[in-house]
């Protein structure tokens, strides 16, 4: 497999937490201001405990991080998305490196038919 | 061998490697034809492939396990999109479950490999693309992530529509 076993999981956890529209909605407040956990809370339909899991899952994701003042978990996004797409591709740069390298000794070893 | 030239697109998540082989294009071709060839280059030396099924036609299927140090399997298959040899071969790379059927939650890599004679050796251009048909779009736009707010609304509007096949079609032509 071409993509790396643990930039596979990143992508994996970035999918799984932009599939969920309330998911979508909570980045998409962090992105214009950075609200408390129990400010976002109070936006949805849910309990304190499910926006919680939310946040936690876009955390895990990578795309927003939280930080504590006071009483409150204030959360914002964590602006690493595209380091991720560069480590990603660069990973795959590297495994196709080593597989052309182990080609050429290939070539070398296996006499041709 | 050389490698001649590496092109990174971030934003496409794509990449370009082009590489020179002292060897002619049919003997380069092998290295993907003959299952036991490729099954000594596909996996690092620290997780050994080991090819089970080579059907290296147009819609074919092709799979293999990686076995890590622990003796962790992996599994993992290729759809063959397209084979001229010893020329061209397109097909798409992706991660499949214990028993062996796609795991369609892991993303998947485009793979064209292209072959041309260049005196006695071989190039050959390997381009790469990540896709995940309904998540391709959204991975478009994580580089814009960060300064534009807008693209998660846009990211809504992809979700409910299905632009997975129109993207593959503005990228095929267009590159």
């Amino acid at each position: 497999m071409v993509v790396g076993e643990i930039a596979a999981e990143e992508i994996d956890l970035l999918f799984h937490a932009l599939s969920d529209s309330t998911r979508r909605d909570i980045l998409r407040r962090c992105i214009q201001d950075e609200p408390s956990v129990s400010r976002l809370a109070d936006g949805y339909p849910m309990s304190f405990a499910a926006v919680q899991k939310h946040v936690a899952l876009l955390e895990r994701a990578g795309l927003v991080t939280k930080e504590r003042r006071g009483r409150e978990q204030l959360v914002r996004t964590a602006g690493d998305s595209v380091g991720r797409a560069r480590r990603v591709l660069d990973e795959l740069e590297a495994d196709w490196r080593g597989r052309v390298e182990r080609m050429a000794d290939v070539l070398v070893e296996v006499p041709g038919a | 061998m050389s490698i001649v030239s590496v092109e990174k697109d971030y934003d496409r998540l794509s990449l370009t490697l082009i590489v020179e082989f002292d060897a002619a294009i049919e003997r380069v071709w092998q290295l993907w034809a003959d299952p036991r060839q490729l099954e000594r280059w596909w996996g690092p030396p620290t997780h050994p492939a080991t090819v089970v099924t080579h059907d290296l036609v147009p819609g074919g299927v092709v799979t293999y396990v990686l076995i890590g140090p622990d003796g962790a399997k992996s599994r993992g298959w290729w759809h063959v999109t397209s084979v001229e040899p010893p020329r061209s071969l397109g097909f798409i790379d992706g991660w499949a479950n214990e028993d062996g059927t796609p795991n369609p939650e892991m993303p998947t890599t485009r793979v064209q490999a292209q072959l041309t004679e260049r005196g006695p050796g071989t190039r050959m251009e390997l381009r790469f693309l990540f896709e995940s048909r309904e998540h391709m779009e959204q991975l478009e736009r994580w580089g814009a992530f960060d300064v534009l707010p807008q693209a998660v609304d846009q990211m809504d509007d992809v979700l409910t529509t299905d632009g997975g096949e129109e993207w593959e079609k503005s990228t095929y032509t267009s590159s």
